[in-house]
């Protein structure tokens, strides 16, 4: 299936005052994978992402959603097809009401006042937030903003998911139940994280950037056992793949830990 | 607890005590937005020195609370609050205006005294009628029942996104001041120049959160107009609310009941 199919031609992005922020990135994801954008900071994932739905047009390359190329003319449909969830919940949830938030999209796509009300029972229902609803934003805690933040995505029927840094700041509890999400998403999905052990379980694919370029793109058991590249990009091997410092514990191969 | 979180709680206990079930609740937001204008109007329109004929009026606040089962103690607290900006206004009234205008038992009041108790009467009346809206309708309802009502949509808009984010600039403000205090070490912590970078820093980072919210919203596929769900129309028993209010209001505003009352417990000794 083409249509789902996200790739990036030789893509190049610096910003206004000169800093080159991604230098002749290239990939491409295909229907239904799951892959994980990793770097440190100021590596350029931030700004990846704000290409994949046309918040930043490429300096040179191309960006490429299904069989089109984004440009300004099919932003609507680009980002119709590609849902974004933010890293700060509060910047996605604006609305007086969590109900009134979801409703949101589906309302501006047009539908109909039975349908709006279906898709955000079930998009509420998929993150386990029906019992939200009528509540206002500021009310919700870190685990409900997150996922009431997915929601709202998720009632548009995106084709595909990116989420910038979906556990960070969550607690264990709230961010098991984000990676339960994750896992039971079919979507093509595009995650960036430091989260490494949540990759390590949700991803099967990841793109190492790096000062702006592409290091490493493969499956992730293979790239997080290669510790020297971890280390070339600022990065460690998820916590799950080190030698436990408490116990003495030695570290269990990607297979057995996700 | 500070003033800010003090502050922020009040909006969340105005914003909890909307959600309740009342009939006054149930009106629809138009109607409630209508008949406290209304209200505020009247109350308003009167002459400096009324006092006698602003109080019948307390009756719409009372019956309101009573029925819509409001906490008094806490909303007497934040018109009492309000009360000391409607002192300040006031309070030179008494000074500057010393003619006699009544006699009560002997005492002359003067016209700056009726005026000054005129004032506090009407910020009373009217910031209790506010508060009595905001805590029966939400403020979110009140800026869809005022755009439908014919306000420019640009401001009901700005309405409520100011709403929706004065707790997140509230927060953030906070936890700034909590940062300077936590160095300044009960000193002055440099005097008043921080703030000038603390205002400035505020200033930067709501633009980037306006930046990104709005990004936010074009994800969503917004084309520049909200598209809202219309709440039930107005019933019966809405204009019923409306219209009878209006009335008594007028009512009201055109004869002077307490001193009609007056009248008639004196007629037997004419």
């Amino acid at each position: 299936m083409s249509h789902h199919i996200v790739a990036a031609d030789a893509l190049c992005f610096s910003y206004p005052d000169g800093t080159a922020a991604l230098k002749e990135v290239t990939f491409c994801i295909h229907h239904g994978e799951s892959v994980a954008v990793i770097g440190a900071n100021g590596a350029g994932k931030s700004t990846l992402l704000q290409h994949l739905n046309g918040f930043l047009t490429p300096t040179s390359g191309t960006v490429r959603i299904g069989d089109a190329t984004v440009t300004r003319d099919n932003l609507c449909d680009v980002r119709k097809t590609v849902g974004m969830v933010f890293q700060n919940p509060d910047d996605q949830l604006f609305m007086p009401t969590v109900y009134e938030d979801v409703a949101f999209g589906p309302r501006n796509l047009g539908m109909s006042v039975a349908d709006v009300e279906r898709k955000v029972r079930d998009a509420l229902a998929a993150v386990d937030a029906g019992h939200l609803a009528a509540k206002p934003p500021y009310r919700l805690s870190g685990g409900e903003k997150k996922r009431v933040a997915i929601a709202t995505v998720l009632a548009m029927d995106p084709a595909i998911l990116v989420m910038d840094e979906p556990t960070a700041g969550l607690d264990p509890f709230a961010r098991r139940e984000v990676i339960g999400l994750l896992k039971a998403f079919s979507h093509t999905k595009i995650i960036t994280s430091h989260d490494l052990d949540m990759v390590a379980e949700v991803c099967g694919r990841v793109i190492v950037l790096h000062a702006g370029q592409l290091r490493a793109d493969g499956p992730t058991g293979q790239l997080f056992a290669d510790r020297s590249l971890l280390a070339a990009c600022h990065l460690e091997p998820p916590l799950s793949m080190q030698h436990c410092a408490l116990c003495g514990r030695a570290a269990t191969p990607l297979s057995a830990a996700a | 607890m500070s003033v800010i979180e003090g502050s922020i709680l009040d909006f969340r206990r105005l914003d909890l005590l909307a959600r309740e079930d009342s009939i006054i609740h149930r009106l629809d937001p138009r109607t409630k937005v209508l008949v406290t204008l209304a209200f505020i109007l009247v109350v308003v329109s009167f002459d400096r020195y009324a006092v006698n004929a602003l109080l019948p009026f307390a009756i719409f606040p009372v019956a309101l609370m009573a029925v819509a089962n409001l906490p008094t103690r806490f909303i007497a607290g934040k018109v009492l609050t309000v009360s000391f900006f409607a002192v300040a206004i006031g309070i030179l009234n008494p000074l500057l205006d010393r003619q006699i205008l009544i006699q009560i038992d002997g005492i002359g009041i003067s016209g700056g005294w009726l005026s000054f108790i005129s004032i506090l009467l009407r910020s009373a009346l009217t910031v209790t009628a506010a508060l009595i809206l905001t805590a029966t309708t939400g403020f979110g309802a009140i800026c869809q029942a005022l755009e439908r009502l014919g306000m420019p949509t640009i401001f009901a808009r700005q309405l409520t996104f100011m709403y929706r984010y004065l707790f997140v600039l509230a927060e953030e403000s906070q936890r700034m001041s909590n940062a300077r205090e936590l160095r300044s070490c009960r000193g002055t912590g440099m005097g008043i120049r921080p703030y000038a970078s603390m205002v400035g820093h505020l200033l930067l980072r709501t633009w980037e959160r306006a930046e990104r919210v709005h990004r936010a919203m074009l994800c969503r596929g917004y084309k520049g107009n909200m598209v809202t769900q219309k709440s039930a129309g107005m019933r019966l028993w809405d204009l019923s609310f409306l219209l009878g209010w209006i009335t008594l209001f007028v009512l009201l505003r055109m004869y002077d009941v307490p001193r009609l009352l007056g009248h008639l417990t004196m007629m037997p000794h004419l």
